[in-house]
C-alpha cells in the first residue's frame, strides 16, 4: 500500500468517451437478481422479506452483513438492481417526447417512416453526409425531416390514412380519429413504436442500436440497489426509509393490485382505472414534480424527493455534489489589512497553520528539518501531526504518539512527514464571488499571531476586498508541481497587469494616493530626520541623495525620494489626475505641477495621485514600469515606495472635520441669493406654462417641455451653487485633496456637504407621487413648483428640512433598489456568457477553437495580442516607444 | 425540403451597404491553400447559409469557401472565412 491509502490497489482506464442510450428491458433482466414483488420490507420478526425492497440480495450495507450476491462486505459489495415486472406496460415521462416524435412520423398502420422511399434514401444520404461533418447541421436537418413527415396524412407504403396525434405532457396521447379523440394506450403505441424499421429510426436522429423507441414504454422497472436509498436508523432504533423506497413501495402495490384485477377479470373500467394510477406513479418515481401528476407523499405531508429531485437544482447531485465539490486543506476566516507584509505575502494565523499540513518528502538535506517538526509535535508551531513511514508503510498520527523524540530519531528517507504551514509555503488565495482569474492568486505563507488572515491593501482590488467583515478562502496545494505551477503563474506579481483590458488591476487606493500626492507636491520638503523616517519605511538601503536645500538646513523633496525607487533610465510623461479644471495644462510646460514628467528615473515634476500610482489605471507609471521591466519590478515598487507613502500620512496625519466643508456666511447669502433668483424664473416657467403662453419642445407635449425646462435650470443652480462654495474653500484642506487626487470623493460629494443636494429624482422623474395630486401633504395639490417636486437646497453641513430628509429617502431608496437588481442582473448575464464560452481556447497556431476543433476566430482578437502585455490595448504604443528611447525635448533642457 | 424555389430577387444594393465587409468566393486554389496553411478539415470552418442574400448574390455553391474582409478595431483590417452549408 502506498501514500493514497491503496487506491492504485485497482486497475485504472482512462475514459474516452460516454455514450448514452435507453436501458433496454433485457438488459434490466440480465441485471436484476430480485425481481420484487411485495410491497412490505420486513417480517413480522424485523427479518427482511425476500422479494421485497430490501431483500439482501440488493446488496450488502449493514457493518459485518455479507452479500449474498457477490460474498462481499459492504466495504467492498457494489450493490446490486432488482426489477419489478409491470403487469401492463407503462410510459415513462421525458422519454415520451421522443416517442411523440416518432408517433408523428411514422404510420399508424406499418410503422414507417411517413416519407416516400426514394426521397428516404435521398434524405438518409444528405444526413449522413451532415453528420459525420456537421452534427449541428444534422440535428437541424432531421427537425425538418421531422416536420415533412408528420404533415403527411396518408402513408406512402400502405396507404393507410394518418390522424393527428396530441401530445399532452408528461404521459398522455390522444389521436384525433374521425369518430372523435382516443386515448392510447402504452400498450398500443408499444405495438405502434416496434414496428418502426431501424433504417427509419436513423432519419428520425435515434440511434436503433442503442435507443430502440419500444424499450421507452416500460414493460420492467429496474430497481435500485440499497446503498442508493440506504435506510436510515435513528437514535431510537426506529428504522427509516428511503424516499426512493417509499415511492417504489408505492409502484409495485398499485402492480399487485392491477395485476390481482387482470387475474380476476375484474371489469375493464376498475382495470383502466388501476392501469393509469400505475402510470401516475411511475411517472411521480421518476419526478416528482411534474405537472398534471399527483406528487407522492409520506402520510400525505411531505413530497417525497424521487429521482429527478435528486439531481436537480442547486444541491442536487450535478451542482451540488459533481460542480460543487468539498475540499480538505482548506480555511476560511476575516481577513484584516497588513501594509507590511509584501503584496505577495498572505498573513495566516499560528492556530490555522498547525491544522494545514504540507506533506514533505524526507531526503538525507531535509532529514534534520524533519526531525525539527516532529519533535515539536503536532501543537507546537512549527511542527508535524502525521508521519508517514516507508518501511512499514504506517501512518502515524502524533497527536496520540506522544513519544516525539524516538518518532523524530526512528525517521529516514523516504518518509512522509505531514508538517504545519511555514513561512514561504505557496498557497492559494480566494474571495467569493470568483469572478475574474484574478479572484484566485496565489501568496507565500506569512505565519502570525491573532486570528485574521493578513492582506496587503494593494491587493485589495483584483479580489475586490476590503475589511469591513470580509472573509477569505485559504487552499494549501499538496504536491510539489501545484506548488510550482502556482508559484509561476498565479503568484501575485504575475497578475498586477489585467488581461482584460490591458492596464494594472493591482495599485494604490485611497490613502496611497492621498499619500504620495502629499509627499510629491510641489511645497514638501523633508528634513534629515523626516527623510530617514520614510526611507526606512520603504526598507531602502543606499546613500541618501544629495538634499535640494543645503542651507541653512538640508531639505530635500518628496520628488527626490520617489526617484530613488524608480528605474534609473525610465522616462515618462503624462497627465496626474488634479490636471483637470482650473489645474488643467496640456503640455509638460505646466505650472501646476500637474504634467508628470520622468527623465532617466527621476521625478522631474508633476505629482504621484491616482493616475500615476492607483489601481485600474491604463499606461500609468506603475502600468508601464511591470510592463517595461517585470513584473517583479513593479512589485518590487509597491514593496517599497508604496510604503513611504503610507508613512508619509502617518506622519503629516490626513483628517477632515466640519470646518473643511464649512464656507463663511457671506457665500451662503450668495446661494441664497442663486436660489431665490432660480426659484423666481421658474415661478415664471410656471405662470407660462399655465396661462398656456409656453413654447414647447418640439416633439414633447406642453407638461414635458415645462419639466425638462425646470430640471434644466435647477441643475445650473446646484453648479452655480457647488462652484460658489468651492471658491470659498481652502483649495488645500483634506477633502480636497482627497476629491482631487481620486483617493476618495468626488466634486459632487463636495458640492453635496458644502452647497445643496439637488433635485432628487424617482424613476428619472422629480418626485411626483404620494398624496392625491402632491408629494406631501405639507404641499398644495398641483404644485409645480421645485421644493414641492423634490429639489434639496439643504446640505450635509448645517442639515436639510423634514420634507427634503423625505425627497432625500425617496431618491435613495431607489439607488439601493437599483444596484441590488443591476447586480443581480449582470451577474446572471455573466454566467450564461462564461458558460457558453469557457471551452474556447487559443490553439498553437494563433486561431480560437471551440473544443471540437472549430475555429471561431482565425487570429486571436483579429491582432493575435495578448491584451495583458499590450498599453491599453495598443500592441505596439509608438508614441510611447518614442518617449521611452527618444528624449524628453522641454525637460532635458 | 428547403423550399429553395422561392428565389426573391435581391438587391445587389447591399452589396455596397456600409455594414456589409466584403465577400468573395475562394478559388479552388486559394481554398485547398488556405486548408492547408491551417492544417485543417473544411468542416472546421465556421458556416454561413447558403440562404444568406450575400451568398445568394455572390452565387456561391455548398462547400464554397467565401473569404471576408472586415474592418477590425484591433487589426485595422482583418481576413475570415466561412463555408458555404445547405442550411
Amino acid at each position: 500500500m502506498s501514500y493514497n491509502g491503496g487506491r492504485d490497489r485497482f486497475e485504472s482506464y482512462l475514459i474516452d468517451r460516454i455514450v448514452m442510450g435507453v436501458l433496454p428491458p433485457h438488459e434490466i433482466n440480465r441485471m436484476a437478481r430480485v425481481t420484487v414483488t411485495r410491497p412490505d420490507l420486513y417480517e413480522s420478526d424485523g427479518s427482511p422479506i425476500t422479494g421485497g425492497l430490501r431483500d439482501p440480495h440488493f446488496g450488502a450495507i449493514e457493518p459485518g452483513e455479507v452479500c449474498p450476491v457477490c460474498g462481499n462486505t459492504r466495504e467492498n459489495c457494489p450493490g446490486h438492481f432488482g426489477k419489478i415486472d409491470l403487469a401492463r406496460p407503462v410510459l415513462i415521462p421525458y422519454y415520451t417526447d421522443y416517442i411523440n416524435v416518432v408517433l408523428q412520423a411514422t404510420c399508424r398502420q406499418c410503422g414507417r417512416l411517413l416519407i416516400p422511399s426514394e426521397k428516404a434514401e435521398k434524405y438518409r444520404k444528405i444526413y449522413r453526409r451532415l453528420k459525420e461533418k456537421w452534427p449541428k447541421l444534422a440535428a437541424n436537418f432531421v427537425k425538418e425531416l421531422r416536420k415533412e413527415a408528420a404533415q403527411t396524412m396518408e402513408c406512402p407504403y400502405c396507404g393507410a390514412r394518418q390522424f393527428r396525434i396530441r401530445y399532452t405532457r408528461p404521459i398522455i396521447f390522444y389521436e384525433e380519429r374521425p369518430e372523435g379523440e382516443t386515448r392510447l394506450t402504452p400498450l398500443e403505441i408499444r405495438d405502434r413504436l416496434e414496428m418502426v424499421r431501424d433504417e427509419d429510426l436513423e432519419l428520425l436522429g435515434i440511434d436503433p442500436k442503442r435507443s430502440r423507441p419500444e424499450w421507452m414504454v416500460a414493460t420492467v422497472l429496474p430497481v435500485p440497489p440499497l446503498a442508493v436509498r440506504p435506510p436510515i436508523t435513528l437514535e431510537t432504533g426506529m428504522k427509516s426509509e428511503d424516499d426512493l423506497t417509499h415511492a417504489l413501495a408505492e409502484i409495485v402495490r398499485q402492480n399487485l393490485r392491477l395485476k390481482n384485477f387482470l387475474s380476476s377479470n375484474a371489469p375493464e373500467t376498475m382495470i383502466e382505472e388501476a392501469w393509469i394510477t400505475l402510470q401516475y406513479v411511475v411517472a411521480a418515481y421518476i419526478d416528482n414534480e411534474l405537472p398534471n401528476v399527483y406528487p407522492l407523499t409520506q402520510k400525505r405531508v411531505r413530497t417525497l424527493k424521487t429521482l429527478a429531485q435528486r439531481l436537480k437544482g442547486k444541491e442536487g447531485r450535478l451542482r451540488g455534489n459533481l460542480s460543487g465539490k468539498r475540499v480538505d486543506f482548506s480555511s476560511r476566516t476575516v481577513i484584516s489589512p497588513d501594509p507590511y507584509i509584501s503584496v505577495n505575502e498572505v498573513g495566516v494565523p499560528v492556530d490555522i497553520a498547525k491544522i494545514l499540513t504540507v506533506p514533505m518528502r524526507v531526503t538525507p538535506y531535509n532529514l534534520e528539518e524533519a526531525r525539527r517538526y516532529v519533535l515539536n509535535g503536532p501543537y507546537k508551531w512549527p511542527g508535524a501531526t502525521f508521519v508517514y513511514k516507508a518501511r512499514s508503510g504506517r501512518k502515524i498520527d502524533l497527536r496520540y504518539h506522544r513519544n516525539y523524540k524516538q518518532m523524530a530519531e526512528s525517521l529516514e528517507v523516504g518518509d512522509i512527514v505531514e508538517r504545519h504551514l511555514i513561512d514561504g509555503d505557496i498557497v492559494l488565495f480566494n474571495r467569493q464571488p470568483s469572478l475574474h482569474r484574478m479572484s484566485i492568486l496565489a501568496h507565500k505563507v506569512r505565519v502570525m499571531p491573532y486570528k485574521t488572515f493578513r492582506l496587503n491593501p494593494l491587493v485589495c482590488p483584483p479580489y475586490n476586498a476590503d475589511f469591513d467583515g470580509d472573509e477569505m478562502n485559504l487552499h494549501v496545494m499538496r504536491s510539489e508541481e501545484a506548488r510550482t505551477e502556482a508559484e509561476e503563474l498565479l503568484l501575485v506579481e504575475r497578475h498586477i497587469k489585467t488581461p482584460r483590458y490591458g492596464g494594472p488591476i493591482i495599485g494604490g487606493r485611497q490613502d496611497y494616493v492621498s499619500g504620495a500626492y502629499l509627499l510629491t507636491v510641489k511645497n514638501r520638503f523633508l528634513t534629515e530626520k523626516e527623510v530617514v523616517r520614510l526611507l526606512a519605511a520603504a526598507g531602502y538601503k543606499g546613500e541618501l541623495p544629495e538634499p535640494a536645500i543645503h542651507a541653512p538646513k538640508k531639505l530635500w523633496t518628496g520628488k527626490q525620494l520617489v526617484s530613488l525607487f524608480l528605474p534609473k533610465d525610465l522616462n515618462y510623461t503624462g497627465k496626474a489626475k488634479i490636471n483637470s479644471g482650473p489645474l488643467s495644462c496640456d503640455t509638460i510646460d505646466c505650472f501646476h505641477d500637474s504634467y508628470i514628467a520622468i527623465y532617466e528615473g527621476k521625478l522631474l515634476m508633476g505629482v504621484f495621485d491616482k493616475s500615476a500610482i492607483g489601481a485600474e489605471q491604463p499606461n500609468n507609471v506603475l502600468h508601464v514600469i511591470a510592463l517595461e521591466y517585470g513584473d517583479s519590478k513593479a512589485r518590487e515598487l509597491l514593496d517599497t515606495m508604496y510604503r513611504m507613502f503610507i508613512r508619509m500620512l502617518d506622519m503629516r496625519g490626513l483628517t477632515i472635520s466640519l470646518s473643511d466643508v464649512d464656507i463663511p456666511p457671506e457665500a451662503r447669502e450668495k446661494i441664497k441669493d442663486l436660489v431665490e433668483e432660480a426659484k423666481n424664473e421658474i415661478a415664471e416657467m410656471i405662470k407660462e406654462f399655465e396661462e398656456g403662453k409656453l413654447e414647447p419642445i418640439p416633439g414633447r407635449s406642453l407638461q414635458e417641455t415645462l419639466e425638462l425646462k425646470i430640471i434644466n435650470r435647477l441643475q445650473k443652480l446646484l453648479k452655480d451653487a457647488g462652484q460658489i462654495a468651492t471658491s470659498y474653500m481652502d483649495p488645500f484642506n483634506d477633502v480636497f485633496i482627497m476629491a482631487k487626487t481620486g483617493a476618495r470623493g468626488s466634486d459632487v460629494n463636495i458640492t453635496q456637504m458644502v452647497a445643496m443636494l439637488g433635485q432628487q429624482t424617482v424613476r428619472g422623474k422629480r418626485v411626483w407621487r404620494g398624496f392625491r395630486k402632491r408629494t406631501l401633504a405639507h404641499f398644495k395639490p398641483n404644485d409645480l413648483s421645485p421644493e414641492a417636486r423634490g429639489f434639496v437646497k439643504g446640505n450635509f453641513r448645517y442639515g436639510l428640512r423634514p420634507t427634503e430628509v423625505f425627497f432625500h429617502a425617496a431618491g435613495g431608496r431607489e439607488g439601493l433598489v437599483d444596484t441590488a437588481v443591476k447586480t443581480s442582473q449582470s451577474g446572471y448575464m455573466q454566467r450564461r456568457l462564461m458558460n457558453a464560452e469557457q471551452d474556447l481556447y487559443t490553439a498553437y497556431d494563433g486561431t480560437v477553437r471551440d473544443l471540437y476543433g472549430q475555429i471561431v476566430q482565425f487570429k486571436f482578437g483579429e491582432d493575435g495580442a495578448d491584451p495583458m502585455m499590450t498599453y491599453h490595448g495598443k500592441a505596439v504604443d509608438v508614441d510611447r516607444l518614442i518617449e521611452r528611447f527618444g528624449v524628453l525635448k522641454e525637460a532635458s533642457k | 425540403m428547403v423550399s429553395r424555389s422561392r428565389k426573391k430577387r435581391l438587391d445587389t444594393r447591399i452589396l455596397e451597404h456600409e455594414l456589409v465587409p466584403e465577400h468573395r468566393i475562394l478559388s479552388l486554389e486559394e481554398a485547398a491553400e488556405l486548408l492547408r496553411t491551417l492544417s485543417i478539415k473544411p468542416n472546421q470552418l465556421p458556416r454561413i447559409s447558403i440562404n444568406d442574400p450575400i451568398v445568394q448574390l455572390l452565387g456561391a455553391k455548398p462547400g464554397d469557401i467565401i473569404e471576408i474582409k472586415r474592418r477590425s478595431p484591433t487589426a485595422g483590417e482583418s481576413l475570415y472565412y466561412r463555408i458555404v452549408v445547405v442550411f
